[in-house]
């Protein structure tokens, strides 16, 4: 193939690139359910998701 | 909340954040399985397909190149009509879709110009020139890391959403500048050959490897994008469930 450096530089970068995005936006998502479960075993839970009044009692 | 209550019926159901949560849980897998398949066929369409008779096989470069430019230019237009969403309409996740796609629309940016860089060299002879194109894309590039970070430099994020949004629709103009530089300029960048007034000017060997990466790009931007704006969403909900714990704490401290 002519010209491999180029060619394949250019799939190896668009590679990284992608991964990188990929990679920011998975573990992002890992960590951001997590800290939603912490708070969430620590008892802090948004107004919709806590038990009515009556109803744990 | 019944399972019931989160049926999304309607396009305006989508502005309830914890109903687009659940269509993006739904949907997500699909789009990934789907994004992956159209990498795999545009790879391999574009590397069995033959070299052009004066670039030889540096063409194979376009099949990454276009697409990326394509998109980085979609990608800002999403932010672009997301802007007017949190100006015009308040939509609640209009911000969270232009903040989730910034840095996506950066990451397209820098492909399309490190790729039409490594194209450059063994054609034109050269990485760089200040042609209208080249330069009107690296402003993009630069505009979409300014946004990102005005966003993050703002620390109430209502005001951030609406001082972004008057930015990103100012910064739309540069869209039509970099579509239309080539014809308005002389540049040694080519003019456009696929979407032309008369049809694509390209051979069919070359513009289905083209068209197949640029529907896998268009994919795998929305898979991130909604991926992205899940997190946000997440971050918003945590956030606000750390102030109520503080204000909770704070009220039993003063008693």
């Amino acid at each position: 193939m002519s010209h491999a450096f180029y060619i394949y530089g250019s799939y190896a970068v668009t590679g990284l690139i992608v991964l990188a995005l990929i990679g920011w936006v998975w573990l992002d998502g890992r960590a951001r359910a997590r800290e939603l479960q912490q708070l969430d075993a620590a008892g802090i839970r948004r107004r919709s998701a806590q038990p009515k009044d009556g109803a744990s009692a | 909340m019944s399972d019931n209550s989160l049926a999304i019926t309607k396009f305006s159901d989508l502005a309830n954040p914890t109903r687009f949560l659940a269509l993006v849980a739904r949907i997500l897998p699909w789009l990934s399985g789907l994004t992956a398949l159209a990498l795999v066929a545009g790879l391999c369409l574009g590397f069995t397909a033959e070299g052009d008779y004066q670039q030889g096989d540096t063409v194979r470069i376009m099949y990454i190149h276009v697409p990326a430019a394509w998109l980085s230019m979609m990608c800002y237009t999403v932010m672009a009509i997301s802007a007017i969403g949190t100006l015009v309409w308040r939509h609640p996740l209009a911000d969270v879709s232009a903040k989730a796609a910034a840095p996506l629309g950066a990451g397209f940016t820098l492909i399309a110009l490190i790729t039409g860089s490594l194209w450059g060299k063994p054609m034109w002879g050269t990485w760089w020139v200040w042609d209208a194109r080249l330069t009107s894309v690296f402003v993009l590039f630069l505009m979409y890391l300014g946004l990102i970070a005005l966003n993050r430099a703002m620390d109430d994020p209502a005001k951030a959403a609406r001082v972004s949004a008057v930015l990103i629709l100012v910064g739309f103009v540069n869209i039509p500048i970099i579509k239309f530089s080539v014809d308005w300029w002389n540049t040694l960048h080519q003019p456009a050959s696929v979407v032309r007034m008369g049809g694509p000017t390209i051979d069919a060997e070359f513009l289905w490897p083209l068209l197949v990466m640029a529907v896998a790009f268009t994919l795998l931007f929305f898979a991130l994008h909604l991926a992205a704006m899940r997190n946000e969403i997440l971050r918003r909900r945590i956030a606000a469930q750390r102030r109520m714990a503080a204000r909770m704490a704070s009220g039993r401290e003063g008693r």
